[in-house]
């Protein structure tokens, strides 16, 4: 089925020590809770008593994950890397609260993720899949709309902030069948803009478009962490990772391998022993360009 | 109120009257003799419940393509229909065809297709796996139905049960109605909740749930709203297909698109298409009346030719 599945060798075992070796020191782990952060969150209730941060806690999924942690925090962009099968789409549902892991937590807050009502969960976390399917053809105001549904408002406002904030003000009563690719893309990232979510995980968002909307994208994204939000991507290309993240997550069939700092994280040697292929980037960093086999 | 549902509901107030007056003789309020008896007993049931019953199989129809994603879905899919008509082939089977047994075995099929989908479908509210045990579900319910008319003890009970599958609204009276309005009306609502669910369906099942939509409650919703309104069709007019499958397409642009726009439309294109039909029916100068099923049928399969072919120049 999807491609993670193939990745069957991946004994949980093994895998808690590789877990913890490369928590890069941030003295982030889950458990410690800080009540004066709390307040950052928006309804700060008092069972979510934790920093605001999103944290995956030695998360197991059979065959996908073996003995994930990592904490991610808001206002940056954290780019989740690694080759297929590595397990990158199920880390993004995991910490999105749509899978539950065979063990392990995700704790959003401080609070396990689970333990949210879903139309909380989906107030906090907007979640962008990687097919972008609108089965309807909707307008690209209605579209953007539905990233109100956790809210049980129209969200006027917010829909057209939305709109507004990705240029799509003279799309908006355009059926989304006549958008092409990057203007769909937009729209369907409006959608989770509108919904404001302090968190937006996006799967593959930059996977199907050109280099100009890949870039205008990419500083959405930004400018969306930049505001606040804690920003997750999915991403293929190493050199959108190392160029725009500020932090990158590597996965290797289901663990760990790195999560650091994109320069360091997306390491030649790294890259080399993850990806099965010699690679050296080339530029300043902020500028790199990969050249790989 | 939206433009659709005013001028739906503006159709449907001057179909209804009119449809009172039609039929092989035309009916003149203050000329023909026993005009209130033909009115009141007859032809003003027949015509609420050629509403009911097409504004359930309308709303049904929506709620169902919205769930599967797909246009070509119909309220049959999930066995529910073939469920309710099990049930009342074994009534009539059984000799129990009298009063209010056939209409109550016809809801116990339904039931049981709608049990039996739960059952199967389990609680993590997936969609392929759900379709495919309707299906399942609605093949079994036509094979049991093909046996039982085969079991029918003699040539006039089989009949009788061939007759009644084709669906009809002829000789039906208040009883009928006050059987079948309620449950097509709890139906409709249940649909409606449904409606942000669905819309959020638009973009997947896993961005639906991250939109804080249950699949589990979702999927109750639909089962239990096309199970009232199919079901309780079913049970008082027989099998009466395409209305689910075309009222939704014609409705669609009238609206925005939305899935929740089209439940409240659809149910009242519907109540308009099969009480027009029915009319049609009766005027029809046919030796018998044609059936209301049949004929629904017959408008229906080049309907959804047409579609297909739509279809086929749009993948062109």
């Amino acid at each position: 089925m999807t491609r993670d599945e193939a990745n069957k060798g991946v004994g949980p075992g093994e895998s808690v020590s590789s877990g913890e070796s490369v928590s890069s020191g941030e003295s982030r782990s889950p458990g410690r809770r800080s009540a004066a952060q709390a307040a950052l969150g928006s309804g700060s209730s008092p069972e979510r008593t934790g920093r605001p941060e999103l944290a995956a806690s030695d998360v197991h999924m059979a065959g996908r994950l073996a003995g994930i942690s990592a904490a991610l925090r808001p206002g940056e962009v954290t780019a989740i890397c690694g080759p297929n099968g590595a397990g990158k789409s199920t880390l993004l549902q995991c910490l999105a609260g749509l899978l539950e892991p065979d063990s392990g937590e995700v704790l959003l807050d401080g609070a396990p993720i689970r333990s949210l009502h879903p139309r909380e969960r989906a107030r906090a976390i907007g979640y962008l899949p990687q097919d972008g399917e609108i089965a309807w053809d909707l307008s690209v105001r209605n579209l953007v709309a539905l990233g109100r549904l956790p809210h049980g408002d129209g969200g006027g406002v917010q829909v057209a902030g939305a709109l507004a904030a990705l240029d799509l003000e003279s799309f908006a009563s355009r059926p989304v069948s006549t958008l092409s690719g990057g203007e769909r893309a937009r729209a369907l990232l409006a959608r989770v803009l509108a919904g404001e979510p302090r968190w937006i995980l996006a799967d593959e968002p930059l996977a199907a478009l050109d280099l100009g909307h890949q870039l205008a994208l990419i500083a959405h994204l930004k400018q969306a962490a930049r505001d606040g939000a804690g920003v997750v991507l999915v991403l293929h290309d190493l050199a959108l990772a190392i160029n725009h993240a500020d932090r990158v997550l590597v996965l290797d069939q289901g663990r760990l391998a790195a999560d650091d700092a994109p320069e360091i994280a997306l390491d030649p040697g790294l890259i080399g022993r993850v990806w099965g292929v010699p690679a050296r980037w080339l530029g300043e960093p902020g500028e790199r360009a990969l050249v790989a086999g | 109120m939206t433009r659709a549902n005013l001028l739906l509901l503006l159709a449907l107030a001057v179909a209804v009257p009119l449809s009172l007056l039609a039929g092989r003789v035309w009916l003149d309020p203050w000329a023909t003799p026993n005009a209130a008896v033909i009115l009141g007993e007859l032809r003003l049931p027949r015509a609420l419940l050629a509403v009911a019953i097409g504004g359930g199989l309308g709303a049904a129809g929506a709620a169902m393509q919205g769930y599967l994603r797909n246009p070509l879905a119909d309220p049959g899919l999930f066995g529910i229909a073939p469920g309710a008509a099990l049930g009342a082939v074994l009534s009539l089977l059984l000799g129990l065809a009298s009063g209010w047994w056939l209409p109550l075995f016809a809801l116990a099929g339904a039931a049981g297709a709608m049990g039996l989908l739960a059952l199967i479908a389990g609680r993590a509210g997936g969609i392929a796996l759900f379709t495919l045990a309707g299906m399942m579900i609605a093949s079994l319910a036509g094979a049991l139905t093909s046996l039982a008319i085969s079991l029918a003890p003699n040539a006039f009970a089989t009949s009788e049960i061939v007759v009644w599958l084709m669906g009809a609204l002829t000789d039906r009276g208040w009883p009928d109605v006050a059987l079948a309005a309620p449950p097509t009306l709890a139906g409709i609502a249940l649909l409606r909740l449904a409606g942000r669910g669905l819309d959020a369906l638009t973009l997947g099942e896993v961005a639906a749930r991250s939109l804080g939509v249950s699949p589990a409650r979702l999927q109750a919703l639909v089962v239990a709203g096309v199970g009232l309104t199919v079901g309780s069709g079913v049970a008082v007019a027989g099998v009466i297909g395409f209305v689910g499958l075309m009222v939704p397409h014609l409705v669609r642009p009238l609206t925005d698109r939305r899935p929740s726009s089209l439940i409240v439309p659809s149910a009242l294109a519907g109540a308009l298409l099969v009480l027009l039909a029915d009319c049609v029916c009766r005027i029809l100068p046919l030796a018998t009346e044609l059936r209301l099923g049949i004929a629904l049928s017959l408008l229906g399969a080049p309907f959804f030719l047409h579609l297909l072919l739509k279809m086929r120049r749009e993948v062109a």
